[in-house]
């Protein structure tokens, strides 16, 4: 998504050091070197990046950022998180303002091409339908002939327009130029539901005056894969951030997380959670970090499932369903390669 | 330095430094458009645009229509709201204005009050009320109020729409010939009462050709079998569909627009009536002119002078005023075209840079009809 004002100035006034800023081909030393890791983040998306009141920041963007840094300093604190808008956001990446673009980006040909490289889908999204559970409607074909609220200059504007054309449905629909005048509107009964990315539904029927009224719906009509985003040309850093993600992933397949990695490091007879944890073989040297690198992920943030529940799951007042983002093993996509 | 010369040098140090300025902004403006890979132009517009748009006042659709055709359908509705506004928002003031000089005392503080409270509160705080206190008062879409074929709900009005089709054209024929007619019978009545005739009736023949032309075109081709057809609203599962519908977003937008301009027309109007001389008045009093004519054959028209150069600004406040659009979702101009257009396209510069065209156009354009009309209007000077 994004939005005027941003979109004018990012076309107008890019600050020129910014966008002629020369790549930075070793990523991993220059933040060694630095001393933290600079994370780009949205900075307002419940449950992705949000600072609290006392300023500490939360989120599942937030912790695989977390995680990095643990991976590389051995303290998840070693971070400092840059809110960006989704206009200057590549381009900060690009100049080297900062190492990992951890925002809730939606990996595209294009832009993976043009902008940036995307190691590892951290999050399957998509575009989704908030309706009155008095409508009694449980899939997005049943909004045939319905009245449908939107934000204006989003792809869910036209992914919706293909959608119905192509089922040979009509649909009314009405726009918005922010999420709060859309929510509004349906919440007043202007409209029959309300669409956007999924994850952002979860968080928008959270501001509705009833929010147990409004349901979700389980389709959803486009594909949004997140993914964190690094610069081109430098393979190292690539590989670097995608394992941080399967290291998560893997731990939670081994049934490792943050309440049992210390236990299990000193008891386990598992070969696979051996080299997971840096008991056996070195595979941490080959991303240029020690071979303890992924116990120090799971010690400090925990695995992909505690990450999730943490910030997303049913403890939270989002209430996400794992859905796509449930383990392989569990009818999901999340899928881990081995760690040897 | 002689003070022709010295003059004339820092003229030209000015022109050279603004003619730098210009120059810098298009060069950084085209170095970074450039840089992020966005082709300058106006080529975009023939692109399909496939995205949809509330309200179409000509055919549009996602996957067929362009970015051009994006742009007419969000002019045409800038021009309609506006259009319909300066005529609702002039009746309003006029018939308020005229009542604040009212000798009845209830007229005149009502109107009072009417313009001391809708000039000032905030335009946008009305079109809010206009489009969230007063739609969430009506009933929800699938148990609509219904009245005579027509729904009332909180996503609009739904009227019949009348069918033109084959012969009913003479309907709307009929209707343009009326008021042509009155026009003309208008024009034909002052002229001889001008030219020292008999003064005659001017209301009741207007009304007469104007409605009764086209109910006497319906009530033939009734007769003839073939009455105008109507397409009827119905309820559907999610409301009532098909018919004529007015959407929330344009009703609150012409209402909040007309009122609150009114109350400014009300005061031009006022002052231009009480620009005009009392003997005037008192004259037409004394010639044995009802109040009601003396304003029309005498106050009025020598008002007009004083009124309608305020009355062009408010015109030109009511067009501009309605890219407030945005913020109640009704699809004018600036909604479609700097809200969809341009965040799809990236084409920030043309996008803008049409927008202002076209709001200057039209700003223009609206001028210069109230200046042939205020020179039309305006005193024989001596």
């Amino acid at each position: 998504m994004r939005s005027i004002p941003t979109a004018l100035l990012g076309a107008l006034l890019a600050v020129p050091a910014l966008a002629q800023g020369t790549p930075v081909h070793d990523t991993l030393t220059g933040v060694k070197a630095r001393g933290h890791l600079v994370c780009g983040v949205s900075g307002g998306v419940a449950g992705f990046s949000m600072p609290d009141g006392q300023g500490h920041w939360h989120g599942l963007d937030v912790d695989f950022c977390r995680a990095l840094a643990a991976a590389i300093f051995d303290d998840p604190e070693k971070v400092r998180f840059i809110p960006q808008s989704s206009a200057a956001r590549f381009t900060a990446l690009q100049s080297g303002e900062i190492d990992v673009l951890a925002r809730n980006t939606t990996w595209t040909l294009s832009r993976d091409t043009a902008a940036m490289n995307f190691p590892v889908i951290t999050f399957f999204d998509g575009q989704g339908f908030l309706v009155r559970k008095s409508l009694n409607v449980t899939q997005v074909k049943q909004l045939d002939r319905a009245t449908i609220c939107l934000q204006q200059g989003t792809t869910t504007e036209l992914n919706t327009a293909d959608w119905f054309r192509t089922r040979g449905l009509s649909y009314q629909v009405v726009t918005f130029a922010n999420s709060e005048q859309t929510l509004g509107a349906y919440e007043s009964g202007r409209c029959d539901a309300y669409s956007t990315d999924k994850s952002s539904l979860y968080g928008e029927r959270l501001k509705t005056a009833h929010p147990e009224e409004h349901v979700i719906l389980d389709e959803a009509i486009s594909k949004e894969p997140f993914a964190p985003g690094v610069r081109q040309g430098d393979d190292a850093w690539r590989d670097l951030v995608a394992w941080t993600h399967y290291a998560m992933v893997d731990a939670e397949e081994a049934g490792i997380g943050q309440a049992n990695v210390d236990e299990q490091r000193q008891k386990t007879l598992s070969p696979d959670v051996k080299r997971l944890l840096g008991l056996e073989g070195r595979y941490g040297r080959g991303l240029g970090l020690t071979d303890d690198w992924a116990y120090r992920i799971v010690h400090h943030v925990g695995n992909y499932g505690d990450a999730f529940s943490r910030n997303l799951g049913e403890a939270t007042p989002l209430k996400i369903p794992r859905g796509l983002n449930a383990l392989w093993t569990r009818g999901g996509l999340q899928y881990g390669p081995p760690i040897r | 330095m002689p003070r022709p010369t010295r003059a004339l040098a820092l003229q030209t140090l000015l022109a050279l430094a603004l003619a730098a300025l210009a120059y810098g902004a298009f060069a950084n403006a085209s170095d970074k458009l450039a840089r992020q890979g966005i082709v300058a132009g106006f080529g975009f517009l023939g692109r399909a645009a496939g995205f949809d748009i509330s309200q179409r006042l000509i055919p549009y659709a996602a996957a067929t229509s362009t970015y051009l055709d994006a742009f007419c359908v969000g002019l045409l509705n800038t021009l309609l709201v506006s259009g319909l506004a300066i005529v609702l928002a002039s009746a309003i003031g006029f018939v308020v204005g005229i009542a604040r000089l009212s000798p009845n005392w209830l007229a005149r503080t009502l109107a009072a009050t009417y313009v001391e409270a809708l000039r000032n509160l905030p335009l946008l705080l009305q079109l809010l009320v206009w489009y969230v206190a007063v739609r969430v008062a009506l009933p929800e879409a699938r148990d609509p109020a219904a009245w005579g074929g027509a729904y009332l709900s909180q996503r609009g009005l739904v009227l019949p729409r009348p069918e033109f089709l084959g012969a009913a054209w003479l309907v709307p024929l009929a209707f343009a010939t009326g008021l042509l007619g009155a026009f003309a019978w208008g024009r034909h009545v002052t002229r001889r009462v001008a030219a020292g005739g008999e003064p005659g009736p001017v209301l009741l023949p207007g009304l007469a050709l104007g409605l009764g032309l086209p109910a006497l075109a319906s009530a033939g081709l009734a007769l003839a079998g073939r009455p105008v057809a109507f397409a009827w609203p119905v309820p559907g599962p999610y409301g009532p569909e098909g018919g004529l519908p007015v959407l929330p977003e344009f009703a609150a937008l012409l209402l909040g627009l007309s009122t609150y301009t009114a109350a400014f027309i009300a005061e031009i109007v006022r002052a231009g009536l009480a620009s005009v001389a009392r003997g005037q008045g008192e004259a037409a009093a004394a010639l044995g002119l009802s109040r009601a004519r003396t304003l029309r054959l005498v106050t009025i028209p020598q008002a007009m002078r004083v009124i309608v150069p305020p009355l062009t600004s408010q015109y030109l406040n009511i067009t501009k005023n309605s890219s407030l659009a945005v913020l109640i979702g009704y699809p004018d101009l600036v909604h479609v075209v700097m809200g969809t257009v341009l965040n799809q396209t990236n084409q920030a510069v043309e996008v803008v840079g049409l927008t202002m065209a076209v709001y200057l156009t039209l700003s223009l354009g609206l001028a210069a009809l109230m200046n042939a009309y205020n020179r039309r209007v305006a005193p024989v000077t001596r």
